[in-house]
């Protein structure tokens, strides 16, 4: 391989993992407080399909991804308020969520299928893109690959040091103390799940407006799934969410790899790759129960009543 | 105690009404400052209701609060901080996952908490100032029960506290820890901050208190001053007779082995859990054995293993001629054992499924089943006969376990199993959180089945219940377990550092610096 | 934050709040699906009106017209048929709390393979082509949902993450199987496989319909599971797993062997169903066999109570749905997703309304004052 080709592969990995990435690090935050939002891959599609139509209908790129934002902090509402307010089963109301999500976008995006839109272009940090190797990859994205780093970091740095950080690892842990101590359980809860949805709907943005510019029903073919393991994979950990991201998103753009070395293999069979990938790591990691039971958030899914 | 200020709180009339009881009536409470006030009464006499009032969790439906003499309300447990009021809850509110001053900074103010490091300081000093030493670096994981509460209190002084609520907090420290902690108390009321003491071991209020308030059945049954009064006067007035309490049984002696642990040792499944080193113990038929230890020392460990829901490889647990070790619970039944877990509901009990399915779910041996298909009639049969020969209160054998209270269930669990005719029972606390009806009933049976031949053996962290019924006591310290000797002629002492690890009557030298102080103050 | 957090606890608290009954509530575990159709019902209202269609109409085209003649009668046991045998299936896991989402991937490997047997035997003039056919798509099921069994049950994995992932895959290999080892090698290079002869077509069972026995498979399979949850040792067994997993250890049953038995069944179902779809209305293998009735029957399961019967309406009641989305998209050009959109309402709104069972609401005036707490021993 030369190093054209690993350049080019590795800016395609970055690309395709970035909304995984943005994904990801909102279900950490929501699991990281101790709750379950199996409704990633539904937020994920209203995110994309209203991005797509709020950027068509206004030519506003901008928009859309505020807009994409915001419908899926809209979907993570309806999750709350079930899951949450109602205390239903959180597994249950995730793949009411999907299910919905699926639905609806389908339906709201009937008119748009097929439609063209100028995506999102790349921007070039002077300097830095013109690095080998390096600048390509990372330098000359699209400004959104930027944003969700950035994000990265400020999540990190959250966790990290900060006390409402401190808070939301406590409240994971153990609702029923943190009620006793005083912490706002429940709206630290609504906040993470909240900062899931938008962190979805961004993802989903992502998708309709830079990595494919159009919108076709299902179109996150399961990103949403995988992400969900990538958080698994990830160990709850920030930082590997990064390397997790990465990974997956080279495992879902071998097939073009594969076909551009001039293997051939039907696309149908590569594109299995990544949904047997993640299968493949989800066994690697969980196999050890009790480095999971470890890492996992204590409270994990468990609907918590806040009164006596 | 007489002092001219006005009382550091006082209530007067407190009434709360849940829907199905009333929890407190028309309950009055004086604390003065400096002074140890115990709270007593037994299980559902309502302390819980009333010192969740008194922090704030539970507002009262009627009732006045003062405090420094000036009227209050505490809507919230903020409010309660703010006004100097500390509290440790029974259960602790720890975060395993985060360091000692992590947990601690939880608990402050934002603008106390903010530099980390500071605050470890303080918290080493507060500690080392009353005698309760803590590395505030360490993971709560890591630290033991003892040190768990040595938290909660360090927390609550970190805050200008000047009434600490205190909920039955000897019942998780051995004897000698427990005198570590009146030490630090008293040290703590020298100062003039006034605590409350909920409780329910009289001898513990007797040698810490100087005032005690009596709860029976929501209403306040007595005042007194504990340290002028018979524990017998005090039982009276917690459970309104003298017979019922502390009642002891004719001790046995019996030498026919049943079961047998050989040089026991397993690995801890659970990272919060303790590993199980070399356990060698013999049950004989037709006695009871004791294993006494605070919770967290491998007790769960050792119920797993003696029911069969952990394996255990080799041949380390004997039953008669036949080797248990990889024998699934199921398979320990069909040989005649039979277990009674900790967790009654989530364990013993399937919360949402009524009491004849609950029957059925270990009881399935006898004659429920017609191969493989259930016999509905025989099912409720059996759960009706448990609940007449162990007098469950509860409105048909349809209700759901979790409807049921603590003590009925508890009476149903181990009702079923008796019923079943065990060899072997093996059972852990037994009697934890159950009314003094209850554990009496549940006392009489378990010696009943003793008698009738079986073997049993009882896992509690309630020294009196084990001295009550037990005819040979043992104690588990770290997954180590002490040795074992006959009741008679055993002191509560003895088995005290037994649980702190202290297990060689002749070693002249405690095994450790900090041992060595327990029991000096013991 | 804290202000915002504060407020925002308050008014929640004071709107009202939930008390949780001392017994859960058997009347409204029934009566639950019955509220959520109609508020599906209310919402599909709303939507035909913003749609700007009369909402009356809108329902009546949705819900009454595909049924008006018994060709209709007939096709909505059509349609019901594969749902109702794959949510039989997802109802026997889901007692036990484990949560397969892959019947859909079940169900499509069980018409991919069977279709695979159907076309290997359906020349060879043997009687028991179609039996074959049919017993290679249920175990093709089986063998797909014995994947996250194992998983599982050895590894530790979340049968939730993998069960979805073979979704994906299997619905890539149909594509593969249809674009290549099964196209037909006569079929002008469509996506298709070769059309099936009669020898592997499954049985009309009413003239001049497309009901086909498929949907007696169903039935028999819904009498099959209700005496195995509701009259068998096992049945009950399935249950305390799923309601109380250490009770179940506690008590000696061998959680893995129970695991196994309840993802193997629902796997041989949604096979079999697969495999009837393709031996039945469709005819062949073609690349949608499937509008999403493994996903559907997800719904069907929750809205029938995970209880046989109620599941065979539920099924009914779904396969309206699906009928209704077409007609809708004929007779008033409403997008065919329209369909999906119900599905998830619905799902929804039970969610929702379960609540009811286990919680009453109470309306409170003041604003709440009980702060949380543990939950300790006694009052």
């Amino acid at each position: 391989m030369d190093i054209e080709l690993i350049t080019n592969v590795l800016f395609a990995m970055v690309r395709s993992g970035t909304p995984l990435l943005l994904v990801a690090l909102g279900e950490v935050v929501c699991e990281k407080s101790g709750v379950l939002n199996l409704g990633q891959e539904g937020m994920m599609l209203m995110g994309a399909v209203t991005g797509f139509i709020v950027s068509f209908s206004t030519g506003n790129l901008a928009l859309g991804v505020i807009a994409g934002m915001a419908a899926g902090i809209a979907m993570s509402v309806l999750f709350g308020a079930l899951a949450l307010g109602l205390r239903a089963n959180q597994v249950a109301t995730g793949l009411a969520l999907t299910i919905f999500g699926a639905g609806l976008s389908a339906f709201v995006g009937t008119a748009y299928v097929g439609k063209p839109l100028t995506g999102i272009e790349a921007l070039h940090i002077p300097l830095l893109a013109d690095i080998p190797v390096l600048g390509p990859v990372l330098f000359q994205q699209d400004p959104l690959v930027y944003i969700a780093l950035m994000i990265l970091a400020a999540v990190w740095l959250f966790f990290r040091f900060s006390r409402p950080g401190l808070m939301v690892k406590a409240i994971g842990e153990n609702p029923e103390s943190a009620t006793a101590l005083g912490l706002p359980v429940l709206t630290v809860r609504w906040l993470a799940v909240m900062f899931g949805g938008a962190m979805a709907g961004l993802g989903g943005a992502y998708l309709s407006l830079a990595y494919t510019p159009l919108w076709a029903e299902g179109m996150t073919a399961g990103r949403g799934w995988i992400a969900l393991s990538l958080v698994v994979f990830a160990s709850w950990r920030i930082g590997r969410v990064l390397l997790g991201a990465w990974l997956f998103g080279l495992a879902s753009i071998m097939h073009l790899v594969l076909q551009g070395m001039g293997w051939s293999i039907s696309s149908n069979l590569l594109a299995t790759l990544p949904y047997l990938a993640t299968i493949v790591v989800l066994v690697i990691l969980s196999s050890n129960a009790s480095r999971i039971r470890m890492m996992a958030p204590v409270s994990l899914g468990k609907p918590f009543h806040p009164s006596t | 105690m007489a002092s001219p200020e006005p009382s550091r709180i006082r209530c007067q009339g407190i009434t709360k009404t849940y829907p199905a009881v009333v929890a407190n009536d028309n309950v009055c409470l004086d604390i003065k400052a400096g002074e140890i006030h115990a709270l007593l009464g037994e299980n559902g006499a309502g302390k819980s209701t009333l010192m969740k009032i008194l922090y704030g969790v539970t507002r009262p439906d009627t009732g006045q609060i003062w405090w420094d003499g000036k009227p209050v309300t505490i809507p919230s447990p903020a409010k309660a901080r703010e006004l100097g009021i500390g509290m440790v809850f029974q259960h602790f509110s720890l975060f395993e996952t985060l360091t000692v001053t992590e947990n601690i900074a939880l608990g402050l103010p934002a603008k106390e908490a903010r530099n980390l490091k500071q605050l470890a300081r303080r918290i080493q000093q507060v500690s080392e100032y009353y005698g309760m030493p803590v590395d505030p670096d360490r993971y709560v994981h890591t630290l033991s029960t003892g040190e768990r509460q040595r938290i909660e209190i360090i927390r609550c002084l970190l805050q200008n506290i000047r009434l600490l609520i205190l909920d039955e907090p000897t019942s998780v420290l051995t004897p000698q820890e427990v005198e570590r902690l009146f030490h630090s108390l008293r040290q703590l009321a020298d100062e003039g901050c006034s605590i409350l003491f909920i409780s329910h071991k009289l001898h513990e209020v007797q040698t810490l208190c100087h005032q005690a308030t009596v709860l029976r059945h929501g209403t306040v049954s007595g005042d007194c001053d504990p340290r002028t009064t018979s524990t017998q006067d005090m039982a009276s007035m917690m459970v309104g007779s003298q017979t019922t309490l502390g009642q002891s049984y004719p001790k046995v002696q019996s030498s026919e082995p049943l079961l047998t642990l050989q040089n026991l040792v397993a690995q801890r499944e659970d990272p919060f859990g303790t590993d199980l080193k070399d356990i060698s113990l013999t049950v004989n038929k037709g006695e009871i054995l004791g294993i006494a230890g605070v919770a967290g020392n491998g007790q769960q460990e050792l119920l797993k293993l003696l029911s069969g829901e952990r394996l255990s490889s080799g041949e380390m647990i004997h039953y008669q001629n036949n080797k248990l070790d990889r024998l699934n619970p199921a398979a320990r039944r069909k040989l005649g054992m039979a277990v009674v877990p900790e967790e009654r509901l989530g364990r013993g009990a399937v919360p949402e499924m009524g009491l004849n399915e609950n029957g059925l779910l270990t009881g399935f041996l006898e004659g429920l089943l017609n191969r493989g298909m259930l016999r509905r009639k025989a099912i409720d049969n059996f759960a009706e006969r448990v609940i007449d020969e162990f007098t469950v209160k509860t409105p048909s054998v349809n209700a759901q376990a979790h409807s049921l209270s603590g003590g009925n269930l508890q009476k149903f669990i181990i009702g079923r199993e008796i019923l079943q005719n065990p060899k072997l029972l093996v059972c852990a606390s037994p009697t934890w959180g159950v009314d003094v009806g209850a554990a009496n009933t549940i006392h009489k049976a378990l010696i009943a089945l003793r008698d009738s031949g079986a073997a049993i053996i009882v896992i509690s962290e309630d020294l009196d219940e084990l001295f009550q019924i037990s005819d040979r006591i043992g104690a588990l310290c770290e997954g180590e377990l002490s040795p074992i000797k006959p009741v008679t002629g055993l002191n509560l002492e003895q088995v005290g550092s037994w649980m702190a690890g202290v297990f060689n009557e002749t070693e002249s030298q405690p095994r450790s610096k900090e041992q060595q102080q327990e029991l000096a103050l013991s | 934050m804290s202000l915002l957090s504060q407020c925002l606890q308050n008014q929640w608290l004071s709107s009202f709040s939930l008390e949780p009954r001392p017994q859960e509530s058997q009347l409204l575990r029934y009566l639950s699906p019955v509220l959520a159709i109609v508020l599906t019902l209310l919402s599909g209202a709303l939507i035909f009106l913003w749609q700007g269609q009369d909402p009356l109409i809108g329902l009546h085209t949705f819900f009454i017209s595909p049924i008006s003649d018994s060709y209709g009668l007939a096709e909505l046991g059509v349609k019901a048929a594969p749902m109702l045998l794959c949510a039989i299936g997802l109802a026997i896991c889901y007692r036990a709390n484990i949560w397969n989402i892959g019947a859909e991937g079940q169900l499509l490997m069980g018409a991919l393979v069977g279709a695979w047997a159907a076309l290997q035997v359906m020349d060879s003039g043997s009687r028991f082509s179609l039996t074959f056919a049919l017993l290679a798509g249920s175990f093709a099921g089986l063998l797909w949902a014995l994947i996250p069994a194992v998983l599982r049950n050895h590894f530790n994995t979340n049968e939730i993450l993998t069960t979805i992932m073979l979704n994906y895959v299997a619905l890539n290999l149909l594509l593969w199987a249809v674009h290549g080892p099964l196209k037909d090698p006569n079929g002008f290079n469509f996506p298709e496989s070769a059309l099936f002869n009669d020898s592997v077509t499954l049985p009309i069972i009413l003239e001049d319909t497309r009901l086909h026995l498929g949907l007696m498979f169903g039935l028999l399979a819904m009498v099959a599971a209700w005496v195995l949850l509701s009259r068998t040792f096992i049945g009950f067994q399935l249950k305390v797993i799923g309601m109380d997993a250490s009770a179940g250890r506690f008590a000696g049953y061998k959680e893995k062997k129970l695991v196994y038995f309840a993802l193997l069944i629902c796997g041989a179902l949604a096979g079999l169903a697969g495999v009837s779809e393709v031996t039945g209305p469709i005819g062949q293998l073609v690349p949608s066999i499937s509008p999403g009735y493994g996903y559907a029957a997800i719904i069907v399961a929750f809205l029938g109570r995970l209880h046989p019967v109620g599941i065979t309406l539920a099924s009914l009641l779904m396969a309206l749905v699906y009928m209704g989305g077409e007609m809708g998209q004929i007779d008033l050009g409403l997008p065919l997703a329209i369909g999906s959109l119900f599905q998830g309402m619905l799902l929804f709104y039970l969610l929702a309304c379960d609540v009811l069972i286990g919680y009453r609401v109470r309306i409170k005036k003041t604003v709440a004052a009980t702060a949380a707490m543990p939950a300790s021993e006694g009052a």
